[in-house]
């Protein structure tokens, strides 16, 4: 146990606590200089910007510059003139309705079917394979098939998402809700509570740590879905997906590269955003949230 | 033997409508083959704390879960009297995204009562075991020995006539372990309940208890029954007094002849 977590005071009027732990002074938090903090994450980016210019002004022949065009030409290009600026951002709003409502059916999916392995061994040994089967399957082979079958409309995009998202929230809940110690099962036991007490009140709760493992993964895996499924979805309002496809036929590299980027920036929200709030569901009492959490 | 001797001296005992526990010629078999328990006979009642001390793997567990109902007995009857059954696991099992108040209600809850009931058994309890100021703390925030404290006043909130240890203490540093025995041994004056008390820890078992059952290696059988008749309170001090030694060699002897 980390000596800051142990409690700072005494319980009033009564003994004081096992006289062997003496109560270490107070640290106040754990916060380290600034600099020590961001120094090293702005040094490696500065790094990665300068590597990113060295390609394209040394490495590159100017001919050949359209395979990576400097950084300030992306930003110039693809984020400062509006029109670019504007088809990109509805595409973002229109990947991210996709990646966003993917992820929440994929949650209610991947709960529901947890919930049901994890009540009897002979529904898991009976389910868990299927849900193999649908991590296993190539996602490009069965894009067009749903688009087939389904249309290529959004309600499809959403499917794609769901597919991609559902694997690990499925083992990661099941393997949660599956994870309680024999001990609190006993405690459960002896007061006789139902199989639905028990779910809520012991299961789903212990499970919540390898939930949110689950669900950070699966955020990014929805996103990566929707612009995946873009490219084969060229009806309708283009997404992400399908504005990076127009850029590179066009060989518009700028903002082929600003596609890209914001693409990337909307799977690290997504991993922020469940990032944000696994900490404040668990992180006051599950302990390694302040070091796997996204800060 | 001696354990049938007193199966005999506490017949009487098992007619009358109290708390407490009668097992007899009780064997468990688990489905793997292993017999866990050869036939086993005693009892325990309030105003008793029996202690059970034994070589690992002998049974000593399997006599709490059987006398708590979580399995049930191979052959033999069990007989638990009226009332609630306390059960104070090795870990503390407490339920990390409660804090100390909420996992003190737990049982309360899940009993049904309704939410005043809850908390003010919550915290009695938690005043009994001197955890008042820490009701807000999760468990990971206390030590080993907070934790045994949440996990007695959890235990206590239902206010058990049979109360079951199984090596609570045992993974608690001696000072905090001797401090809780006392505590423990305070409760068990107060309130009389009736206690089988499961330890490796034969100094702690002569120091708690009115009785130790020493059993045997697997298959458990008890091979002693040894009446503690020393007068309660007990200060801390015995265990360096030769009443007490005396005690506790008879145990360890009976320890090893039945290893």
């Amino acid at each position: 146990m980390s000596a800051t977590a142990v409690v700072e005071r005494e319980p009033g009027g009564h003994p004081p606590e096992e006289p062997g732990r003496r109560q270490p002074p107070k640290v106040k938090g754990r916060r380290k200089p600034t600099l020590k903090v961001v120094g090293p994450p702005v040094a490696l980016s500065a790094v990665i910007i300068g590597i990113w210019y060295f390609i394209s002004y040394v490495l590159l022949q100017p001919s050949r510059r359209f395979l990576l065009p400097p950084p300030q030409s992306v930003v110039q290009v693809g984020f400062l003139t509006w029109s670019n600026l504007h088809d990109i951002l509805t595409s973002l709003a229109l990947t991210s309705k996709a990646a966003g409502l993917g992820f929440v059916v994929a949650i209610a999916i991947g709960f529901a079917l947890a919930v049901i392995m994890s009540q009897a061994k002979w529904l898991e040994r009976s389910v868990y394979p299927w849900a193999v089967v649908l991590q296993t399957v190539p996602i490009l082979a069965i894009v067009p098939l749903i688009g087939f079958a389904f249309g290529f409309n959004f309600r499809s995009r959403v499917m794609v998402c769901v597919l991609i998202a559902l694997f690990p929230i499925i083992t990661n809940t099941l393997f949660g809700l599956q994870s309680v110690e024999d001990g609190q099962h006993d405690l459960f036991t002896l007061q006789g509570v139902g199989r639905w007490s028990r779910l809520w009140k012991l299961q789903f709760p212990a499970a919540l740590p390898a939930i949110f493992t689950g669900l950070r993964i699966s955020a990014g895996l929805s996103v990566i879905g929707a612009i995946v499924g873009d490219f084969f979805f060229m009806q309708g309002q283009p997404g992400l997906g399908q504005l990076i496809n127009l850029y590179r036929d066009r060989l518009e590299s700028d903002q082929l590269y600003a596609a890209v980027i914001v693409s990337s920036l909307l799977g690290i929200a997504a991993f922020l955003l469940v990032g944000a709030v696994s900490k404040r569901v668990i992180g006051p009492w599950y302990d390694s949230a302040r070091t796997t959490g996204a800060s | 033997m001696a354990a049938m001797a007193v199966d005999q001296k506490t017949r009487d005992w098992a007619d009358l409508e109290t708390s407490g526990a009668v097992f007899t010629d009780v064997t468990k078999r688990f489905a793997d083959g292993t017999v866990a328990l050869d036939p086993v006979s005693f009892s325990v009642h309030p105003g008793e704390l029996v202690a059970v001390v034994g070589p690992s793997g002998c049974g000593k567990s399997t006599l709490l879960r059987l006398a708590s109902g979580l399995c049930a007995p191979s052959s033999g009857t069990i007989n638990v009297g009226p009332g609630n059954v306390g059960y104070v696991f090795q870990d503390a099992t407490l339920l990390p995204w409660r804090n100390v108040r909420r996992n003190v209600e737990l049982l309360a809850e899940l009993q049904g009562m309704d939410k005043p009931t809850c908390r003010a058994a919550a915290s009695a309890a938690i005043e009994t075991v001197g955890l008042t100021g820490f009701e807000g703390k999760y468990p990971r925030a206390l030590s080993g020995g907070m934790k045994m404290r949440a996990s007695l006043a959890r235990a206590l909130t239902m206010s058990p006539g049979l109360f079951l240890f199984d090596e609570p203490f045992g993974a608690l540093d001696e000072i905090t372990r001797e401090r809780l025995n006392d505590e423990l041994q305070k409760l068990f004056l107060d309130r009389r309940f009736a206690a089988l008390f499961v330890t490796h820890s034969v100094a702690e078992a002569v120091f708690l208890s009115t009785r130790v059952l020493v059993m045997s290696g697997r298959p458990g059988r008890i091979v002693a029954d040894v009446p503690i008749e020393l007068p309660y309170p007990r200060s801390p001090s015995l265990r360096y007094e030769p009443a007490f030694a005396s005690r506790a060699g008879q145990v360890g002897a009976a320890l090893r002849e039945g290893h």
